[in-house]
Parts: C-alpha cells; sequence; structure tokens
C-alpha cells in the first residue's frame, strides 16, 4: 500500500498531478475569461427573466463644471426618448411635463453662474414612496424610483412631497403619441425613470447622458455606483462631490460636482 | 279577485317571454359581431385561442406587475409584444379603427379597457419595419450594418418595399 | 333627565323644497364640474405643475376638517356629560357626517384618476397618511353611524357614552391625520411641522362650531321652532374660547418661523411681500376670521343673534381663506433647493407661482358643500334629529 501510494506521488503521469494539473488549467483558462464573460454580461444587460437586482445601484454623476450654458441636450434627447413634448413646444407651458430641466443658479454676492441638470434624484429614502397611498411611487430593487403608472390615481401627493419638484402631472389625453416603450397617461404622474427601458434592455446607458457625451461637453456619467470597477464609481472617488439638499439626507442617486 | 288578477299577470309575462325568445321569431339585430383579423405576423398566438380569449387579462395583468416592480420583462405575456403582432396592417394600431383587434371584441363586450390611455397602440417603429416582416428585413439589417450613426425608424421606412 | 321631544321637520313648505332644488342644482354642477374635469383632464383647471393642490382641496379639506368639529357638541354631551349638550347632539352628529361625506366627494373626484378609486382602496402603504386616512374616515362615518344610532333608537340608548367616547377619539385621531398630511412634508418650509396637526385639531373646533351654530339657528328659524338664549350664549361662548385659540396657534407657529433665518424668506413672503397671499392672510385668516368675530362675540354686539350669525359667517370665511394661504400659499413659495444662490428654470423653479382658480374647481367644491347641506336638510326631515323646543325652560330642566 505504501509503496503504491509513494509511487503515484512522484511520477509525473500520477493521477493526483494529472487532477491537479487539470484543476490549475482550467482555474487559469476560467481566470482568463472569466472578466470577458462579466463585460460582456454588463454591455449586454441581464436576461428577460431576470428581475432587477439590488446588487446594482444605477446612479448619475453631473460634473456641473462641464455643463454648459444655454445647452439643452439632456433635455431634448429624454423628450424625444420618452415621448414628451418640450416645455417650449407646449401650448400649457405651467402644466407642460418636465422630466428633466436646466437650472442655471447665480450667487447674487459674486454673480457667479452655474448651470446644471435637474432630474429626479433618485433617493435611497424617496419622500414620494412614503407618501404615496397606493405604493404607485415605488423603488425598483436596482435603486430606480419609479410611478407604477397602474396603481397610480393621480392624487399628487408625490408631488407636494418631492425637495426637488421633479414630478410632473399629465394633465391631458395623449392621443396615442406615447413611445411604445414608455407607456404615459393622463391622470397620473411621472417623472425621470433613468430611462429604465433602456438599462433593462442593456444599453448601459441613459438618453441624456448619450446626448451630453455626444455633445462633447461629458457633463453626465450614468452608471452603476455599486460596482467599484464602474466608470461612475471611480469618478466619485476622484471628484468630490455634493448632494442637492443634502441636509434632508435622503442618500441620493444623483451625485453633483461643482456646486 | 286580486290573486287571479296576480297569478294572471305572472303567466302571461312569462308566456310573452317564451315567445319573444323562442326560435319561432327572427333574431333582433344586435351589436356588430366583433371581427377578428388574423395577426400580421407568426403563425400562432403564444397561447391556444381559447385559454388566451379567457384569460389574457389575467396573463396581461400578471406580467405587469413583473415587469414594473420587478424588471422581468419577458415577452410571451407582454402587452407590447401582443401589439407587435397584433397590430392591424390598416391602422398600424390594435385600438385605433372599431375593427382593430383589441377594440372590436372589446367593444362588442362593451368591456372598457384601460390600457391605451397609457400604452400606444402601435408597435415601435412602423409595421412594415416588423422583424418578421421577410422583405423588409434584411434590407434593415444591411443598413444596420453599415451604419457609422443611429439610423432612425424613418430612413429605415423609407428603404422598405 | 327631563324628556326631550324630537321631532321631524315638516318640510312640505315651497320653502323647503325650493332650498331642496337649489342646493340640488348646485349638486349637479358640482357633477358636471366633475364630468368635464376627468374627461378633459386638468389642463382646463387652473392647477398645474407648480400648484398641484388647488381650490378643490381647500373646499375638501376646510369640509374634512369642519366635519370633525361639528361633532364637538355631542361629544361634549356624551363623552363630558353637559346635560345641555344632550339635546343638540343628533344635529351634530349628523351634520358631521354630511360635512365629511362632502368634504370626501371633492377630494376624491379631484383625483387624476378618479376612475381608480377601487385601486385605492385595494392598494395600500401603510407609511403613508393618505393610506390612514382612507381608514380614519371610513371609519368615521362606522362609528358616527352607530354613535347616531344610540342616540335615536331607545333600546341602545345605554351604549350612548361608549359610542360617543369612540367616535371623540377616532375623530381626533382623524383631524391629527389630516393636519399631518402636511405635517409630514419635510420638503416645503410652511410645512414639515409637528404644529399643524393640533392647529388643525383647533381649527375643527372653530370651524365646526361656527357651521353647527348657523345651520341650527336657521334650522330653529326657519321651522318656526323656540331656540332659547341659554342654548345660543352657551355655544357663543364656546366659539370664543376657540376661535382665541386658533389665534394662539397661528400667533405661536409664525413667531416660532420668524426666529430662524432660513425662514425669513418665507416668511416674509406670506407675512408682507406675497401679494394676494399676503392680503389673505392679514385680513382673510387674521381679521375677518379670528380678531373681527372675537371683538363681536365679546361686545355687547354678541348678545344679539344676527351679530352671533355674522360672526360664525366671518369665522367660516377666514377658515375658507386660512385653508387657502396654508394650501396654496405653501405652494406659490418655490422650493428652496439651493439656499443663498438664485435659481431660475423653464420649470418656474425659483419664482413665485401664480394660481387662478378656474370655474370647474370652484363648482367641484360648491357641490361638496351642497351635498352636505342637502344631506342635513334631507335628515331633519325624515329621522328626529331636531328638538321639538330648545327654549329656556326646557333647557332648564335639563340641568337637574
Amino acid at each position: 500500500m505504501s509503496e503504491l501510494k509513494s509511487m503515484s506521488d512522484n511520477t509525473p503521469n500520477s493521477p493526483e498531478r494529472r487532477r491537479f494539473i487539470g484543476a490549475a488549467a482550467a482555474t487559469a483558462a476560467g481566470l482568463a475569461i472569466a472578466p470577458g464573460v462579466i463585460l460582456v454580461e454588463v454591455a449586454h444587460g441581464r436576461s428577460e427573466e431576470q428581475g432587477a437586482s439590488s446588487a446594482v445601484r444605477w446612479g448619475m454623476l453631473v460634473d456641473a463644471t462641464k455643463c454648459a450654458t444655454g445647452c439643452n441636450d439632456c433635455v431634448t434627447a429624454c423628450s424625444t426618448e420618452n415621448g414628451w413634448t418640450p416645455v417650449a413646444e407646449s401650448a400649457h407651458p405651467k402644466q407642460a411635463p418636465q422630466w428633466i430641466r436646466k437650472l442655471e443658479l447665480q450667487d447674487p454676492l459674486t454673480q457667479m453662474e452655474t448651470n446644471l441638470p435637474m432630474m429626479c434624484q433618485h433617493c435611497a429614502e424617496p419622500p414620494c414612496v412614503d407618501v404615496c397611498p397606493t405604493g404607485a411611487s415605488f423603488k425598483r430593487a436596482d435603486g430606480i424610483v419609479l410611478v407604477n403608472r397602474h396603481t397610480c390615481i393621480g392624487c399628487r401627493y408625490c408631488m407636494m412631497a418631492c425637495p426637488y419638484k421633479a414630478r410632473s402631472l399629465v394633465h391631458e389625453p395623449l392621443n396615442d403619441t406615447q413611445k411604445a416603450d414608455v407607456p404615459r397617461g393622463i391622470g397620473c404622474v411621472e417623472s425621470c425613470t433613468l430611462c429604465v427601458q433602456k438599462v433593462d434592455r442593456g444599453d448601459g446607458n441613459t438618453a441624456c447622458a448619450e446626448a451630453c457625451t455626444a455633445a462633447g461637453h461629458n457633463a453626465l456619467l450614468f452608471g452603476d455606483m455599486n460596482d467599484p470597477e464602474s466608470e461612475i464609481s471611480k469618478r466619485l472617488r476622484e471628484l468630490p462631490t455634493k448632494q442637492v439638499r443634502a441636509d434632508l439626507n435622503l442618500n441620493l442617486g444623483v451625485r453633483y460636482h461643482g456646486i | 279577485m286580486k290573486r287571479l288578477l296576480a297569478v294572471g299577470a305572472v303567466v302571461l309575462t312569462t308566456a310573452a317571454l317564451a315567445w319573444a325568445g323562442s326560435e319561432a321569431q327572427p333574431k333582433a339585430s344586435g351589436a356588430p359581431k366583433p371581427v377578428i383579423t388574423k395577426a400580421v405576423k407568426g403563425e400562432q398566438c403564444v397561447e391556444p385561442t381559447d385559454i388566451m380569449r379567457r384569460n389574457h387579462m389575467k396573463f396581461l395583468d400578471h406580467h405587469r406587475d413583473q415587469a414594473v416592480i420587478e424588471g422581468v420583462r419577458t415577452k410571451k405575456h407582454s402587452l407590447k409584444e401582443c401589439i407587435n403582432c397584433h397590430a392591424s396592417e390598416k391602422t398600424g394600431s390594435v385600438a385605433a379603427a372599431k375593427d382593430d383587434f383589441c377594440v372590436s371584441c372589446h367593444s362588442y363586450a362593451a368591456v372598457k379597457i384601460d390600457c391605451f390611455d397609457c400604452h400606444s397602440t402601435k408597435p415601435q417603429g412602423s409595421v412594415a419595419m416588423h422583424p418578421l416582416n421577410a422583405e423588409t428585413a434584411h434590407y434593415k439589417h444591411q443598413l444596420a450594418a453599415q451604419a457609422n450613426s443611429k439610423v432612425s425608424a424613418e430612413e429605415m421606412a423609407g428603404v422598405a418595399q | 333627565m327631563a324628556s326631550i321631544t324630537f321631532r321631524e321637520v315638516e318640510g312640505s313648505s315651497l320653502k323647503y323644497w325650493l332650498l331642496f332644488g337649489g342646493l340640488g342644482l348646485f349638486v349637479l354642477f358640482g357633477a358636471l364640474a366633475w364630468n368635464t374635469m376627468h374627461h378633459h383632464g386638468h389642463v382646463i383647471t387652473g392647477m398645474d405643475n407648480q400648484i398641484v393642490w388647488g381650490l378643490p382641496h381647500v373646499f375638501a379639506v376646510f369640509l374634512i376638517v369642519a366635519a370633525s368639529g361639528a361633532l364637538n357638541v355631542a361629544s361634549i354631551a356624551s363623552v363630558f356629560n353637559k346635560p345641555m349638550y344632550k339635546p343638540l347632539a343628533p344635529l351634530s352628529a349628523i351634520l358631521s357626517l354630511a360635512l365629511m361625506l362632502g368634504g370626501l366627494l371633492v377630494l376624491v373626484l379631484d383625483l387624476g384618476r378618479s376612475d381608480r378609486l377601487i385601486v385605492a382602496m385595494t392598494h395600500f402603504n401603510f407609511k403613508s397618511m393618505f393610506t390612514w386616512n382612507v381608514f380614519l374616515y371610513s371609519g368615521f362615518f362606522g362609528l358616527v353611524g352607530i354613535y347616531l344610532w344610540t342616540m335615536l333608537d331607545r333600546s341602545v340608548k345605554t351604549y350612548s357614552k361608549a359610542a360617543g367616547t369612540a367616535a371623540f377619539i377616532w375623530r381626533l385621531t382623524l383631524t391629527t391625520g389630516t393636519g399631518s398630511l402636511f405635517g409630514f412634508l419635510v420638503a416645503r418650509e410652511l410645512y414639515g411641522t409637528a404644529m399643524l396637526a393640533p392647529m388643525f385639531i383647533i381649527m375643527s373646533f372653530a370651524y365646526g362650531l361656527a357651521i353647527y351654530l348657523m345651520v341650527l339657528a336657521a334650522a330653529y328659524a326657519w321651522t318656526g321652532r323656540p331656540l332659547g338664549d341659554a342654548v345660543m350664549m352657551r355655544l357663543k361662548s364656546l366659539l370664543v374660547v376657540f376661535v382665541a385659540a386658533v389665534l394662539y396657534f397661528v400667533v405661536v407657529q409664525h413667531m416660532t418661523s420668524l426666529y430662524f433665518t432660513k425662514f425669513h424668506a418665507v416668511e416674509a413672503f406670506i407675512l408682507r411681500d406675497g401679494g394676494i397671499f399676503t392680503t389673505l392672510f392679514w385680513v382673510g385668516q387674521i381679521v375677518i376670521g379670528c380678531v373681527v368675530p372675537l371683538v363681536i362675540l365679546l361686545s355687547g354686539l354678541g348678545k344679539q343673534r344676527t351679530w352671533i350669525m355674522i360672526a360664525c359667517a366671518l369665522v367660516i370665511l377666514g377658515g375658507m381663506v386660512q385653508m387657502y394661504v396654508t394650501i396654496i400659499g405653501a405652494q406659490a413659495y418655490p422650493l428652496d433647493m439651493f439656499p443663498g444662490l438664485i435659481e431660475k428654470s423653464s420649470f418656474y423653479d425659483g419664482v413665485v407661482h401664480g394660481y387662478t382658480p378656474s370655474m370647474p374647481e370652484l363648482f367641484l367644491g360648491l357641490g361638496g358643500v351642497a351635498i352636505a347641506l342637502l344631506v342635513t336638510v334631507f335628515a331633519i326631515k325624515v329621522l328626529r334629529l331636531l328638538p321639538a323646543s330648545l327654549d329656556d325652560a326646557t333647557v332648564a330642566k335639563l340641568e337637574h
């Protein structure tokens, strides 16, 4: 018995060694391929059956120092992607929905100006979710705050509760002008969805961020804040950022640099 | 006397109703029967017809909660996919004209549907550019392969037919 | 207790049916207003994405708050065992139910999707004050209904105190909930305070009693039944206390806010720079709603029935204005997202938001008022809610 054992330990073709080399080779191959596999998964999104997961936290980094005065590309892109009429073209501007808008800030002392886009901040502790009587306003597992228009009764309490005036009511019938991917309707409340239809099919980016990058400003960066290797996480570690109305302690999904 | 009159009234009413409903009388013309056009694409629906007829609302109800709340976007019971197949070739919609797919049965059954206050009744892009619309599908792939920037639905539609 | 005869109002005169018809007409207008709003959407109203809750909510919240307060008289009778209030209790209960019905209808019919009421009654989010309100309002109807039954049906009279106490506690909870609707909102500077709940409670006492007094006096004057001064003076004194308490709460709220530098801008808006809102606050809420009624009721004029009615009407008017300032004024002032900076955007950030109420909103609100009064007018005809006589002699016998 011991002879057999010593023989199998020492010879180059021993079954244990073969097994070990095989396992090592497999591990090395796996390690080499795995990053590619993971990258491929991120790029193509989840499969249909998989729901949103709390392992992911979608968020956005806004670099207000790069946001150009007078530029409305993000607003135009959002309205085109999601099918809402831009306020400039609306017959009733005060009642027109605005999922994203450009804010111009000025310091009265120094006259220093700052521009930034303002949209739903996708709070981790959303006041709109707290107050919704039917639970139509809800936070998805991956952090996107949405309105479930199947249960929205149009009470507008969430609009009263939002500290960022992010929500809009659809005041008139839309007459089948909706985008197929973005259902929205009269009497229900709506706001920025972080382009959830794009996120879910794997585009990995929002319309506003795409447009801002395409225009060369690069003020908007969308990504997974839970993934330490994502572009947004890396930038958040480099740049100092603030949350709007940080004193409310809502742990926002949108962070601003330069305010 | 009163009791006799009451019994007589009941008997006469019953007789009248029975006569009206009997086969001997020609049927009164009622609401126009629904027009069920064959779907634009595909061989058959995702569920057998009789099951779909009875249960389509349950499938849609369950799927919409899964899609919105959990982000599970399977195609089988998706309203969008129903529309993709069942949109009328004439109107490009499931609810625009009186004999479009959804409206046709629902107006006959007098069951008001809420879906299209919010949902588009038309498939994404034009009906002509449907993936299963074989004549034009290969044009779309060709274009997409050559395109450097995004090609809009309008441009694609210009290529078709 | 000496027996008091309760008798239905005859309700067969031309005047009665004219009143009934007139109220019915306003109910019809309210229904038409709702139909138009539902069909065309809120685009036809003056409400927009800046002033999200408008005139219908002013009416609705006022009616709901007054409903809770209108039950006060009955509570004083059953819970606090004051014998003089006992004959006044049935009217108090029915008025309370009627006002609540009117207020709730306006609230529910203003929803963006009012056809989805069933969704509101089957899907609940227990962190939302609105969800709690669904239960509080429904429970209110149940409990006050039972309470009214114990007052009308001699066989269950012994449960009157228990039912009354339950209704009393329930409506304090309900009004706390109504005030907390606004009190829980941290986003806006004029909300987000615990003061709003007790303030709504004390306002409910004042508005409810003022409405009750007017309905009582009108009912007795128009049916030719005697209503003695003993009852009027007692209720008038109670109203003085409530109105004074409302004034106290308003003063304390604004004094406290004025102490915080960060609230100076919004307080200046309400108290000085807000244009229509400032006028409404000082002239409507303070002078007409509190000061003038107090002066009237505390002076010699307060002994005359006409002046008491004027004071009640002013309290009611002041209450509506207070609701307007609280609900709409708070929305008119823009959200302060970047303190210290001037904000500008295409979404009306940084500017005071104007609001012009529209006809559909006005008629919807008036429809709610009309329903409340219609229910009351009808109830006193079919139920034995009003004592045949409330003259001083009858009332004096109760005190023994």
